[in-house]
């Protein structure tokens, strides 16, 4: 169990090696050059303590697809709860992002992972193994922006209707 | 499935069955449908069906300006609407650096805990219903009327509230509202009281309620399940404390925490609650400060800096968390809505695994649902 919110930020470096640059994330980097805060890290480091009374949460970390699952055991272990899964359709990139909003029921600690994927190919492990109650939230996350959950035990729609083929939070959906 | 195929497999000896409950059924409080595999009257597999009421509000957040989408955020929790207006004007004022007056903050908490009195009172009435109990409604009702009362007084609106402005209040307090909300706490303490020795301590209640629905402190972190849910599992989470927003840290009040985890202790947690609540109103009465309910010079079209932005509160059912992303134009770029209900609710297919069915549905309201919610 960590102590400090550095500690676990030094546990998630040790995860996701900052020699493995990451894309830039414009949201992330933009935030933080209009706070003139940290905009010369935001594009090496993936793992960055931010202000929480500016954004919300303390901890931002950009993953890897493949890694946000040993992400997700790493909080399992340190005691945190699965708070959201969500996705942000970045269309003029050609990506999504999977955001995955975590908090500590004992702490005020709020981490946040994010990885992006491919808009053509929306691939993205399962964490539904670790946190069961992630596997409604990409459920819902799959039925909105057509991103897959490798392994999920069960995506099919939840809110949409059972034969609904369309995704209505991409951005080029059109009702 | 039908029983026949099941049979057939050769799994089980006996027969099991499908059993409905809802979409319209009393003890699904709303358009939920839970899909029930019974062993006679025990449940082998619930799983629950949502989505009959849909609206696809994170849809609505994406084609309308930051200010349009204030009414949406009054119709997904629709007993406690002041909290989700809260998180989203909240996250609103983060993004674009908007200052509110002290006056405003005391406003917005002295309406939210008024609304959380008035959601658990629903819960109160509807949770006995289900269990066989119909004289409790109608004394609920009757002390959520004075609620509902004061608040369309001040706002305009009986349920669907929107109140909150970026930068404060629409409308400030008159010493009418004050009056009515001192009269109300002071009478609401005796009526807590005459809950306790009519309800709490009545035996019926006691014996359908304690031991039954157990959800272990382990099963509430590994669904999210947070508000009175987790309360009831003996964690002393609340984000009033835990990530003290607005000016609850000017307040001094408790977070009830029953470690039982049954429906007892769920139950016992809401009935608490409402004290602290009324306590948290009286001190806010006691302290609110002078001064504008509004700050001046809000634009009317907002344009919030570049970035994504949380806001989490406690609302009656647990912690409502609103992640906006701006791309820096007048219309919201993503508005990610994570309710209570819903998290709450994913647990249920596992903690009602051999239930018995009057169990199961006591559990199911102790939950305390909101469809809308759930559904968005």
């Amino acid at each position: 169990m960590i102590s400090s919110l550095q500690e676990l930020a030094d546990q998630f470096s040790k995860l996701i090696p900052q020699d493995a640059p990451l894309p830039e994330t414009p949201a992330a980097a933009g935030a933080s050059c209009a706070h003139g805060g940290v905009a010369s890290q935001a594009s090496t480091n993936p793992v960055q303590m931010v202000d929480y009374a500016i954004k919300g949460w303390h901890l931002d970390v950009r993953a890897r697809p493949d890694q946000v699952v040993a992400a997700a055991a790493l909080l399992d272990e340190n005691g945190f709860a699965t708070d959201a899964v969500t996705g942000v359709d970045w269309i003029a990139e050609g990506e999504m992002e999977v955001v995955y909003d975590y908090f500590h029921p004992a702490n005020s600690w709020r981490v946040v992972v994010r990885a992006r994927v491919p808009r053509s190919k929306p691939e993205i492990p399962t964490i539904s193994q670790v946190y069961p109650g992630a596997n409604w939230h990409e459920r819902e996350t799959h039925e909105f922006f057509g991103i897959v959950f490798l392994g999920h035990p069960n995506l099919t729609p939840l809110l949409l209707p059972e034969d609904a083929d369309y995704h209505p939070l991409r951005k080029d959906f059109k009702a | 499935m039908s029983a026949l195929s099941l049979l057939s497999s050769g799994e089980r000896e006996h027969e099991t069955f499908i059993l409905n409950v809802g979409p319209q059924h009393p003890a699904t409080h709303g358009v939920l449908r839970l899909k029930l595999t019974m062993d006679g009257e025990y449940i082998t597999r619930a799983e629950p069906v949502c989505g009959y009421i849909h609206r696809m509000h994170e849809k609505m957040g994406e084609n309308r300006t930051w200010a349009q989408f204030l009414p949406n955020t009054g119709r997904i929790d629709y007993l406690a609407a002041m909290a989700y207006g809260h998180a989203y004007v909240a996250a609103v004022e983060r993004a674009a650096g908007i200052v509110v007056p002290a006056r405003a903050e005391y406003i917005r908490v002295i309406t939210s805990e008024l609304n959380r009195i008035s959601s658990h009172l629903v819960w109160f009435g509807a949770f006995l219903l289900d269990l066989g109990g119909f004289t409790p409604l109608l004394y609920a009702f009757d002390d959520r009327e004075k609620i509902l009362d004061l608040l369309e007084a001040l706002t305009g609106s009986r349920l669907t509230y929107c109140y909150y402005r970026f930068g404060g209040v629409c409308n400030d307090v008159d010493d009418d509202f004050i009056r009515g909300t001192r009269e109300f706490v002071a009478g609401m303490r005796p009526r807590m009281k005459m809950y306790r020795e009519l309800v709490t301590d009545n035996i019926i209640l006691r014996k359908r309620l304690i031991g039954i629905g157990h959800i272990s402190a382990e099963m509430c972190r590994k669904y999210g399940a947070t508000g009175p849910v987790i309360r009831g599992s003996g964690v002393a989470y609340d984000v009033r404390k835990n990530e003290p927003y607005s000016v609850y840290r000017d307040f001094d009040f408790d977070v009830p925490v029953f470690p039982e985890g049954d429906c007892m202790a769920r139950y016992l947690v809401r009935m608490e609650e409402m004290v602290q609540s009324l306590r948290i109103v009286e001190q806010a009465l006691d302290k609110l400060p002078g001064g504008p309910a509004l700050t001046a010079g809000v634009p009317r079209v907002l344009k919030p800096a570049v970035g994504d932005y949380c806001f989490a509160v406690e609302a009656a059912r647990g912690r409502f968390l609103v992640r906006i992303v701006s791309d820096g134009k007048e219309i919201p770029y993503r508005v990610r809505l994570r309710t209570p209900s819903f998290s709450n609710l994913s647990l249920f297919e596992e903690a009602s695994q051999g239930m018995m069915l009057p169990d199961a549905l006591a559990l199911l309201g102790s939950l305390d649902l909101v469809i809308p919610d759930i559904d968005r």
